[in-house]
């Protein structure tokens, strides 16, 4: 895959803690993300799928395996600045509360992503247009991050991370913190103003329902690897792994019937492979 | 807002909420009051589960901390909320303490929080029984290890001297059940049970809380933003918003015939509701392919 923009080879990443084992929460994992491509990554807690957005945005420091953006290796963050060329990787993450800067104001904090996309050549919306392209208003530019609502927040976040006109946005649970009425708009969203960019995406959700929505490929992940791989409908319809048949059948269906979620037989099988998997890295 | 209930001889062991209002004002003298809950009315009958849905900030939180008493300080409840002949409003903090955790428990959204990180699990589980039920020691801890079983805690012996941070998000939940039904309550309040689990573990706790209501015919109230959640165990539906009910009636008929515009909304802003532009999906998948 020559058209990759990301390209993730036999990733590792262990966590070390001194008088613990290792913990190996990535263990050998490889993806690509072309331009204008939506990946999922989907997994439940700690399956490894947020270390993998930290280590592409250089949070996490790989133990193996290669990571190129646009064909030179990621390098993570360090004392020293970062070679402009890598802040063409954003990153949305799961808190608005935490990620956004409480004493600065949402207008300035978005002008901070413009003048970054400015210097990598990006067009010239304003901060202006960046509210309006996520549903806010013009008088919101001078209001503090406090007078908003975690899905206002979120909106606030992701237009600060495509205001700096990314080539990749990583995504990790940009919409597990909101109302389950506003995760799928805000997910859809998501969508359109990235494809609009031509950036790629990496959403990763613990959320298949959502994700189906706005992936074109799906990997679900477990235990640190990658147990399934192919295009959204395939994943939905026909999961061949017992593990993705799991989630599937645990998701509840909104269709007023009782039907109650998840399968005993399924999951004794996916504890049976689970535990052929060792922690220790 | 009647609901349609006939069987009064059983209701009288469930609680009925009626015309149930609370309002709020924040210390200080400019502070204005707000009125959060505006004439909630919601009837939980034995062996039944009737969930709550709505946004964050609709009052379906308040309106199980009202039932047991424990509104933030600035709040004020009026209208009636009736256990077994008594009014809850009226009762004051001894009795209060009597009724809660013994005739009418709760279950909150967070296990990590709502278990205390430096007591074993056999005392958290034996404290409220030993003061409620005026058992020993010995039998407390006997029911304990029942308990664990009957929500399917492997080795519950063992368990019992472990603490909470020996054990993984869904078990935690479990234990906080079992806490929670320990005194053999009447009513159980379950805010947000399942928010904090994954899906797979929320699957298991959700059959879990449906085996309960019906082996032991306790009346729950289950409070929740996800109505697949809500279509899966709930009987009854109440749709509030803004401190308001706006719609109440059976399970099927609310999800799959609702009649108040919000409702529907609601409805609508479901993840399978919303699929995306299906020409959009080809195209990419198009895209795809030729790469």
């Amino acid at each position: 895959m020559s058209g990759a923009m990301l390209q993730i080879d036999d990733l590792h990443v262990t966590y070390r803690t001194f008088g613990k084992p290792d913990f190996a929460a990535v263990r050998g994992v490889s993806l690509q993300v072309a331009p204008g491509e939506v990946v999922g990554l989907v997994g439940e807690s700690g399956c490894g799928k947020s270390t993998i957005a930290r280590t592409v945005c250089g949070l996490e420091k790989p133990s193996g395996g290669e990571l190129r953006f646009r064909g030179t290796p990621v390098k993570p963050l360090g004392v020293r600045r970062r070679a402009e060329s890598q802040s063409r990787i954003q990153m949305v993450f799961q808190d608005p509360y935490n990620s956004l800067n409480p004493r600065r104001t949402v207008g300035s904090q978005i002008s901070d992503g413009i003048a970054l996309g400015r210097r990598l050549g990006g067009g010239n919306a304003t901060v202006n247009d960046w509210l309006d392209r996520v549903g806010l208003l013009p008088e919101h530019a001078e209001s503090y991050p406090h007078s908003f609502s975690g899905g206002q927040r979120q909106r606030i976040a992701i237009a600060r991370s495509l205001a700096a006109n990314p080539e990749l946005l990583i995504a990790d649970e940009p919409i597990s913190a909101l109302d389950a009425s506003l995760q799928a708009q805000i997910a859809d969203m998501m969508r359109r103003l990235v494809q609009d960019s031509g950036a790629g995406m990496l959403f990763i959700s613990h959320d298949l329902a959502v994700v189906r929505l706005i992936a074109d490929r799906i990997l679900v992940m477990r235990k640190g690897l990658i147990v399934e791989e192919g295009p959204t409908e395939q994943v939905w319809t026909e999961p061949q792994n017992p593990y993705t048949q799991l989630l599937l059948a645990s998701i509840p269906l909104p269709d007023g019937r009782g039907t109650l979620p998840g399968a005993p037989e399924l999951e004794a099988k996916v504890a049976e492979m689970t535990a052929a998997i060792p922690t220790e890295g | 807002m009647m609901t349609t209930n006939v069987d009064t001889s059983r209701s009288a062991a469930g609680l009925e909420i009626s015309d149930l209002r609370v309002t709020f004002r924040a210390p200080g003298r400019r502070a204005v009051e707000r009125t959060l809950l505006h004439d909630v009315a919601l009837t939980l009958e034995p062996g039944k589960i009737s969930g709550v849905a709505g946004e964050s900030g609709s009052g379906k939180t308040m309106t199980g901390l009202a039932v047991l008493g424990l509104l933030p300080a600035g709040a004020r409840a009026t209208g009636s909320i009736r256990y077994d002949g008594r009014e809850l409003l009226q009762a004051d903090a001894r009795s209060m303490s009597r009724i809660r955790g013994r005739h009418v428990a709760m279950i909150f959204q967070d296990p990590s929080t709502s278990l205390h990180p430096m007591l074993r699990i056999g005392t958290q589980l034996t404290d409220h029984m030993r003061r409620h039920l005026g058992i020993g020691r010995k039998a407390a801890y006997e029911r304990a290890r029942e308990l664990l079983e009957m929500v399917s805690i492997d080795d519950a012996a063992g368990a019992l001297e472990k603490y909470p941070h020996q054990f993984s998000g869904g078990m935690r939940q479990r234990i906080a059940i079992a806490i929670a039904l320990a005194c053999d309550p009447r009513v159980v309040i379950a805010d947000e049970p399942t928010t904090a689990l994954d899906v797979t573990v929320q699957a298991g706790v959700l059959r879990l809380l449906r085996r309960l209501c019906d082996e032991l015919d306790v009346a729950m109230m289950l409070v929740t933003h996800d109505l697949g959640v809500m279509s899966a165990i709930a009987d009854d539906v109440t749709v509030m918003r803004r401190g308001e009910i706006v719609e109440s009636g059976p399970r099927f008929d609310v999800l799959t015939a609702p009649q108040h515009p919000y409702t529907r909304e609601l409805i609508a802003s479901l993840p399978g509701n919303r699929i995306a532009d299906p020409l959009e999906h080809d195209a990419a998948s198009a895209q795809e392919e030729d790469a």
